[in-house]
């Protein structure tokens, strides 16, 4: 596991690429220059730092974040494994192409994975598949409402 | 697996918007025109590019445009999934003041799955560890108040997979 990256080893600009700028870069023709011009730095500067942050992992990306749900169809869903079987059936649900996220939690619901298809039928379907082939229960737990105005992630710097 | 499928909110986007999604979704190109070249990329007009990514923002199809942290590699090392019992006719009340909440990422109403999950309300608390994601849930049980009628956090151990969202064709 990598330590974790330590707030005192960034530099006021990284700080402030990450911490501000999770929203809003700019669509426009320059989008670096605009924020460059904001922060009072190169535009070099601005797409190196950013080049930096990505590389040692602090940011995944820069940007658009998808609604998901928008786009096709998608649910949670949770599995109860017996630990002896948790590695083999993770295996199988991690296989499928359809899903993006999965992980073990500490529940008797044990294996939490999302799955993402381009419509409902196309989900459904994948569900099935992988009770047929795992041998368990997938309890699909889709969201019906979302309550979260994301404005991005303030990030505590301690 | 008994809980309905929630038929597929209508996507607003075609063919183009899609190719767009597809070739953003690992990120965009750290240089000076960034659009430009993801234009160049797909043989579309830059200008073609920024209007259809600021409709899927107007549209909500893009929550937002920006660095994407990594909460994990940033020392969020405690994640969370807290779930709740609430009353279903004061949900939409309670979840918006939860989703509001700066440490909250994600709030969302689910289907229960009775008897074993009688849970319709999930947030997703991110802190420094365990303890500090305790104390946030505490925060929110003592905003929901008697509305809270059972909860439970259920901490990841491992993360098996964790790809960006990919569209299958």
């Amino acid at each position: 596991m990598r330590q974790p990256i330590e707030s005192t080893t960034l530099t006021p600009l990284q700080r402030s690429l990450l911490n501000d700028y999770q929203q809003g870069l700019p669509l426009s023709a320059t989008p670096f220059a605009d924020m460059a011009e904001q922060l009072g730095v190169s535009e070099q500067q601005v797409c190196d730092t950013l080049a930096q942050l990505q590389q040692q992992g602090a940011i995944s990306r820069v940007g658009p974040v998808f609604r998901t749900h928008s786009i096709g169809a998608s649910t949670l869903a949770a599995m109860a494994v017996e630990p002896a079987q948790l590695e083999a059936v993770a295996a199988i649900v991690s296989g499928f192409d359809e899903v993006n996220h999965n992980y073990e939690r500490e529940h008797a619901l044990n294996l939490w994975f999302v799955a993402t298809a381009p419509d409902a039928q196309h989900l459904a379907r994948t569900l099935r598949q992988i009770e047929q082939r795992s041998g368990h229960e997938v309890i699909a737990l889709p969201m019906l409402e979302d309550y979260h105005i994301d404005l991005g992630f303030e990030l505590q710097w301690t | 697996m008994n809980a309905p499928l929630q038929p597929t909110r209508h996507a607003p986007i075609d063919t183009l918007d899609r190719q767009i999604i597809q070739a953003t979704q690992a990120g965009l190109p750290l240089t000076p025109r960034p659009y430009h070249q993801l234009a160049a990329h797909l043989g579309l007009e830059p200008e073609e590019v920024m209007r259809r990514l600021q409709r899927m923002q107007q549209r909500g199809i893009i929550r937002r445009i920006g660095a994407v942290p990594n909460h994990y590699a940033l020392g969020y090392r405690g994640n969370g999934m807290s779930v709740w019992d609430v009353p279903d006719e004061r949900i939409a009340q309670l979840g918006r003041r939860i989703g509001e909440l700066d440490f909250v990422s994600h709030c969302y109403q689910r289907p229960r799955h009775l008897p074993d999950w009688p849970y319709n309300l999930f947030a997703m608390v991110h802190g420094h560890d365990r303890d500090e994601v305790r104390d946030k849930v505490s925060i929110i049980a003592g905003l929901l108040g008697a509305d809270n009628r059972g909860h439970q956090i259920l901490f990841s151990t491992r993360i098996l997979k964790k790809s960006g969202l990919r569209l299958p064709t």
